[in-house]
């Protein structure tokens, strides 16, 4: 049964044999390990520049400048220390804390960072550029993520994020061609996702086929669909179909000058600003609403939810269309804002990437928000780098997202607790 | 009201084994009648959007056959080149020629049988391997480098390829079986991600001097040695090679694997019921590791068919979209050794004989991914398609006794 | 309010779970259902909370006929349930489950939770619950939990309670206050419909006492009635042996459990430090309550269960940390409780299931090969030999009865040579005419020189099988008595007592069976 029947706490004996995790201590000593190796042992001879502002910005900050080596083994002591804090309490049999996690993920970036940057033949780049980048990679990705944490917080696994995004493209490319509209194109865009997601919710919850054959399924069939059209309408008339007018970016005025956060929070495009709302709101409704809290209850545990009268699978169904349309929004990412036409499997594997993140950032909003920025980090960081040219292949860097995911399953990097229910179609008696 | 003999709320199996049930258990007429269906909805997709059908649907009120008749051309004339490409071209110049299509689904098919096969064991065991494209990859990479930097007498070097090409996948679809047995990790997401990391280190090894092709600036190896190619089954007139042989061998072994061997004891019994198999004594973290391994072996012969029997050169494309294909022929093959071989013969000559049908009639070649998609979705609905063609419609769902409570609960 | 059943019958399939219940709640008043496991009782209350339809009957409020397409209206109604799994999510705070499916909201449908917290704050104080809104509920003991799902219904207005089998998961201090509880709210005006089958329990707090065997009501007792004759109403009258058992001639005691110890995997003990001794051509039944450590015993002796200390001997070989499959080739034959879940691959075939756990040793294999023939062969001898009721050898085993199921599973276990048999459940869900077979085959193999374990809730079965009877109680051994020993002394061990308290209490008063068939 569920989990809900835990056991008296008197009875409980003084040694937990079972109850022992050593999973977060081992991936600790892993990363101080690799540390250890690499920045430090690994270090370049050189200081890694780190340049704040822009040389027009109105306000100027001071270019940090960091040593490799000494950072390097700095760096290493510190996770190190962590890892050995963590190895002590799961010895006690204490909780770690959570400060811990985030401190070894801190110092871990800055060490790679320093790392990464130091054995660059030009070792200096620009800290705003690279994160204003990392934000605009992360937008269709934050958008995909929400719709998994829409569907899978109500208990249906969606694999499809990818074919909603591509619908999206898709539909936000047409329908901004056709009108000259770049709303309307966003609008479609939406109505796009939830095309993809009624389908997935038809057959999940409907006809109780396995959700994640179907979303693997839909992913190709949204492939072949756009990919038909594209090179048979779109490709025919691209004046026509295929020429969607572009979504500019909109900076408000003075607050977009703020050093590195004024481009990331006030210089974006609508889809950008309609991705920070996105966040927001369904953080906000996840957490403080009536309907979050009936959302959550149905993907922990969809009997306690139907024993006090609420309608699971009506629930399931709406919010599962509900996140197709917040990922064909993101869709419209790709073809009004990044560029202004539609190609074939443009998406490129990103909705797996949201799925990564949803993963990544535990099922909750915010938490897929920063995992999906710091993918949109990694990946942008193989363009930076290739330009003041490192020796790190960036191939590993693009990598990076798909590895942590791996090990955040593993339970290495933290504890990913899925939604209880996710995953099994509810069927009353 | 369904589950009307248990009382029981939850159903403590896994879903995996529901899928698995209802994908056995379907019919064959549902079967042919979802590929029926796909194929009328990829002709209505080929109708619309073909010039002239667009011309004479402006007059459809004053001459609506014009507009049907140009529909219908349309797509007759797409599935007929199509069955042109993949089975017999009667247009052809000499007989050998006229055959000459049918040999290429059997080429195109022979990866496909072989990576959903891998994917199909995985299923029996209750595990989804998305990750057959990682593993494509993967086996053709460690084929690959075997191919074009050993030097080894004719029939050994081949053979060493083979078997490199088996461990490559093997291991990294260990990787997932590992972390599922240890870690309880899910394997979709495991895969999935092993997916796109295979992708990124090939695209890595093909800049290091150890794969690079020596001049080129291109991520592309050097091509295998003749002594690692596949020899040509038909002469060099035909592409069809060695590799097509290797897949009916390796859907024999799977069948008797599966059907007439004690590991395939095991792995269905993890797969079918995964508790009475642990009180019956079978490992089932054991089971799901053994499972991945040959999986993912399977895939890697995949990867071998393609870089020694037709590219020959290892790049960043070599697995194309099979590994993703290979879930769909799996699930249309039902998860049967002999069912995945007939599945992938026609996902094969739908691949083959889509590229016949994009030169001579323009159709894209994206139409074969949306009817093997719509295939495999009806499947996993019967009720879906016998509602469609409206035989058999009762009242109840999908749920039919077996499809939930099933044995396995 | 009042609250009435008429002829409630409850079908699932040709399985009849409540026959014709006929049941009376008056406001005020505790009114219990008395019953074993599988008498009816939980079936019965979902009905009346509108989780089943019934199949015949109605049930009536005031007087007034009713019917109840979900738990939604049952609340509606006034009709609050305690289910015996607690229907709370665990990583919500006590005030969002208390809220949910009946939430305040402040405008745009933003939760208001004060209310509910204040709510929440309010019943605690009046009935000293001491729950904090804002804890989360995987954190709250068991008990406190449980008053979590009594507040939920008392927010609701509940007038009716229903609570099923409250105290099955509850210390015996937790037990205590919820008795204090329930006091209180009868005395509030809330009807309490109470499941339980302990009879202390009952006596405590009951007003009327109804009680339930295999679907039907079977009498009613004031709770004056003494505890023997509250559990030989429970339980039956004795039936007359069918079985014609030679007594058991024990020879060496081959199996030997000392200090056993089980621990689940969250720490707590669910068997505590059990010894006892099985001979060769012996069988103990172990009775007891179900989720009284039972099942956690027999898994252990199998490897199944991870956190195990103390010792378990087979012919002198420890068990203790061998596999599965160790202790199975060992010669421990096993039929666990839930044949569906455990024994049988519903998927798989006849021939299969017949070797699921022998699938690798000759003659069924040679090497990895399996010999599909002799697996076959060896399946058409056993159906015949154990008579189950199959068109072939080929069928997947989910096409057979449950008798038929169990057949397979006594069948495999049966058949080779073994050096201990242990059984749960024998004969659970088994037709009538299959049971008979089944004990047959049992004593078969106990007059072969094995000796044999069963686990076992019905008392019937254990007073049939047992040469002796090991009674458990909260992971602990009240004790081991012989066969023959009367069902009032079981019935009490079962309740907690050891062997010497039931055996004083029961000799002072004669067994009567006032609701019993002649």
């Amino acid at each position: 049964m569920s989990a809900a029947t835990v056991q008296p706490q008197q009875e409980t004996v003084a040694d937990h044999v079972g109850v022992k995790n050593w999973k977060a201590p081992v991936g600790f000593a892993i990363g101080a390990l690799v540390s250890l190796l690499m920045f430090a042992i690994g270090s370049p001879d050189q200081t890694a520049i780190f340049r704040i502002s822009a040389d027009d910005d109105r306000f100027r900050l001071q270019d940090v400048h960091l040593p490799a080596p000494t950072v390097g083994w700095v760096v290493t002591i510190v996770l190190a220390a962590i890892a050995v804090y963590a190895f002590l309490q799961v010895r006690k049999g204490s909780h770690i804390s959570r400060w811990a996690g985030i401190a070894f993920a801190l110092f871990f970036v800055t060490g790679f960072l320093t790392w990464v940057v130091g054995s660059a033949n030009t070792p200096s780049i620009s800290l705003a550029g690279l994160v204003a980048g990392s934000v605009t990679l992360a937008v269709p990705l934050i958008f995909g993520s929400m719709s998994g944490v829409l569907c899978e917080r109500s208990g249906v696994v969606n694999i499809a994020i990818e074919g909603q995004l591509l619908s999206g493209a898709f539909a936000a490319a047409v329908a901004g061609s056709i009108s000259g509209s770049a709303f309307v194109g966003l609008l479609a865009a939406a109505v796009a996702g939830m095309l993809v997601s009624v389908v997935l919710a038809a057959f999940s919850i409907q006809y109780l086929v396995n959700q994640i054959i179907v979303g693997v399924v839909l992913n190709v069939l949204v492939s072949g669909v756009t990919g038909f059209l594209a090179s048979t309408l779109l490709s025919r008339d691209p004046e026509l179909w295929n020429n969607p007018p572009r979504l500019p970016d909109i900076s408000i005025p003075l607050l977009s000058d703020i050093p590195i956060i004024g481009p990331i929070l006030f210089k974006q495009s609508v889809v950008g600003y309609l991705m920070y709302f996105a966040v927001i709101a369904i953080y906000v409704g996840l957490y403080y609403t009536k309907w979050g809290l009936r959302v959550r209850a149905v993907g922990e545990h969809p009997q306690a939810a139907d024993t006090v009268g609420i309608n699971v699978n009506r629930m399931r169904f709406w919010n599962v269309v509900a996140g197709g349309g917040v990922a064909g929004l993101g869709g419209a990412f790709f073809t009004l804002v990044a560029v202004s036409s539609f190609t074939p499997d443009m998406t490129a594997g990103q909705g797996y990437i949201a799925l990564a993140a949803l993963i990544f950032g535990r099922w909750n909003p915010i938490g897929a928000f920063f995992a999906a920025l710091l993918f949109g980090f990694a990946t942008n960081l193989q363009y930076v780098l290739s330009i003041v040219g490192t020796s790190v292949p960036s191939q590993f860097l693009a990598m990076l997202p798909y590895l942590v995911t791996i090990l955040a399953v593993a339970g290495l990097v933290g504890k990913s607790r899925a939604p209880a229910a996710g995953g099994v179609p509810y069927v009353k008696e | 009201m369904s589950g009307e003999n248990t009382p029981k709320t939850e159903t403590t199996t896994s879903t995996s084994n529901d899928v698995f049930r209802r994908i056995v258990s379907g019919s064959g007429m549902v079967s042919l009648l979802a590929v029926v269906l796909s194929m009328i909805l990829g002709g209505v997709l080929i109708a619309l959007t073909n010039d002239r059908v667009e011309e004479t649907a402006s007059y459809f009120f004053t001459r609506p056959t014009d507009m049907l008749g140009a529909a219908w051309d349309a797509a007759s004339s797409a599935y007929i080149a199509l069955f042109q490409g993949a089975v017999f071209n009667w247009d052809a110049k000499s007989t050998a020629q006229m055959f000459r299509p049918f040999t290429e689904t059997l080429t195109v098919a022979t990866p496909l049988i072989l990576a959903g096969l891998g994917v199909a064991l995985a299923f029996r065991a209750g595990l989804f391997n998305i990750g057959a494209q990682g593993q494509i990859i993967l086996g053709a990479t460690f084929a690959g480098w075997v191919g074009f930097t050993l030097d080894l007498p004719v029939g050994l070097h081949l053979l060493v390829a083979i078997v490199a090409g088996f461990i490559g996948g093997a291991l990294w679809a260990g990787i997932a079986g590992v972390l599922k047995a240890r870690t309880g990790a899910h394997e979709v997401i495991v895969t999935i991600m092993l997916n796109y990391i295979a992708i990124n280190l090939v695209a890595y090894l093909l800049f290091t001097p150890a794969f690079q092709n020596p001049g080129s600036a291109n991520p592309i190896s050097p091509p295998i040695k003749d002594s690692a190619v596949f020899p040509l089954l038909l002469g060099s007139g035909f592409r069809l090679h060695l590799g097509f042989l290797i897949a009916v061998a390796a859907t024999l072994a799977i069948w008797w694997l599966l059907n007439r061997s004690t590991i395939g004891f095991e792995l269905r019994a993890v797969g079918a019921n995964p508790n009475a198999a642990r009180t019956a004594g079978i490992s089932v973290s054991k089971g799901y590791i053994v499972v991945m391994l040959i999986a993912g072996g399977l895939a890697g012969l995949a990867g071998v068919a393609q870089i020694s029997g037709t590219e020959r050169v290892l790049t960043g494309g070599i697995a194309a979209s099979f590994g993703f294909d290979a879930i769909t022929v799996a699930l249309l093959g039902r998860s049967h050794p002999w069912g995945v071989f007939f599945a992938g013969l026609l996902f094969g000559a739908f691949r083959a004989g889509g590229v016949q049908m994009q030169t001579q009639t323009g159709t894209p070649i994206d139409i074969v991914l949306v009817v093997q998609s719509l295939i495999v979705l009806f499947i996993a609905a019967p009720p879906l398609v016998k509602a469609v063609f409206r035989i058999d419609v009762k009242k109840k769902r999908a749920t039919s006794p077996t499809a939930l409570t099933g044995g396995a609960a | 309010m009042k609250l009435e059943l008429q002829g409630i019958t409850k079908r699932f399939g040709s399985l009849v779970a409540n026959d014709h219940i006929d049941l009376v709640v008056e406001p005020g008043t505790v009114h219990c259902l008395l019953g074993e496991n599988g008498a009816g009782k939980s079936t019965l209350m979902n009905v009346l909370y509108g989780l089943y339809e019934p199949t015949e009957g109605s049930i009536l409020v005031d007087g007034k006929p009713v019917t109840f397409k979900g738990p939604g209206d049952a609340m509606a109604a006034g009709i609050g349930m305690v289910h015996q799994h607690f229907m709370l999510i665990p990583v919500f705070t006590v005030a969002e489950n208390v809220a949910l499916g009946d939430e305040a909201t402040k405008a745009g449908g933003v939760l208001d939770l004060k209310e509910t917290r204040r709510k929440i704050r309010e019943i605690s104080d009046r009935y000293h619950f001491d729950v904090d809104p804002d804890a989360l509920v995987e954190d709250l003991p068991v008990g406190v939990q449980q008053r979590v799902e009594i507040i939920k219904a008392l927010v609701r207005n509940a007038e009716v309670l229903i609570l099923d089998e409250p105290t099955a998961v509850l210390t015996p201090r937790e037990t205590d206050e919820l008795m204090d509880i329930m006091g209180q709210l009868k005395a509030g005006g809330t009807a309490i419909v109470f499941i339980s089958h302990k009879l202390r329990e009952v006596k405590a707090v009951s007003d009327v006492i109804t009680v339930i065997r295999r679907g039907k009501v079977v009498g009613t007792a004031e709770p004056s009635a003494s505890t023997t004759e509250l559990a030989s109403m429970m339980v039956g009258r004795q039936v007359s042996l069918s079985l014609n058992k030679a007594p058991a001639s024990p020879g060496n005691p081959t199996f030997d459990v000392e200090n056993l110890t089980v621990l689940s995997s969250t720490g707590q003990k669910t068997v505590d430090d059990v010894s006892f001794t099985i001979s060769e051509g012996e069988i103990l039944a172990v009775a007891g309550v179900q989720g009284n450590g039972q099942t956690e015993l027999t898994e252990a002796i199998l490897g199944l269960q991870h956190h195990v200390r103390g010792s378990i001997k087979l012919n002198g070989t420890e068990l203790v940390g061998k596999s599965v499959r160790d202790v199975i080739r060992q010669g421990v034959g096993f039929v666990p409780e839930d044949r569906k879940e455990d024994g049988l691959i519903g998927a798989f075939t006849i021939a299969e299931n017949l070797i699921l756990n022998w699938y690798d040793e000759p003659p069924f294999a040679k090497g990895p090969a399996m010999k599909p023939a002799v697996v076959r062969d060896n399946a058409e001898k056993k159906i015949a030999e154990y008579d189950v009721r199959t068109e072939s050898a080929m069928a997947t085993v989910s096409t057979l009865s449950g008798g038929n199921q169990q057949k397979v599973v006594l069948a495999r276990e049966l058949s080779r040579p073994l050096k201990l048999f242990i059984a749960s459940q024998p004969t659970r869900g088994v037709d009538v005419g299959s049971i008979e077979f089944l004990h047959k085959r049992i004593i078969a193999e106990r007059d072969g020189g094995t000796p044999v374990m069963i686990v076992s809730t019905e008392l019937d079965e254990v007073s049939e099988l047992a040469d002796r009877i090991a009674v458990m109680f909260h992971g602990r051994l009240m004790g081991i008595v012989p066969g023959n020993t009367n069902r009032e002394v079981l019935g009490l061990m079962m309740a907690g007592m050891t062997a010497d308290e039931a055996l004083d209490q029961s000799s002072g008063s004669t067994a009567t069976d006032p609701g019993g068939q002649p």
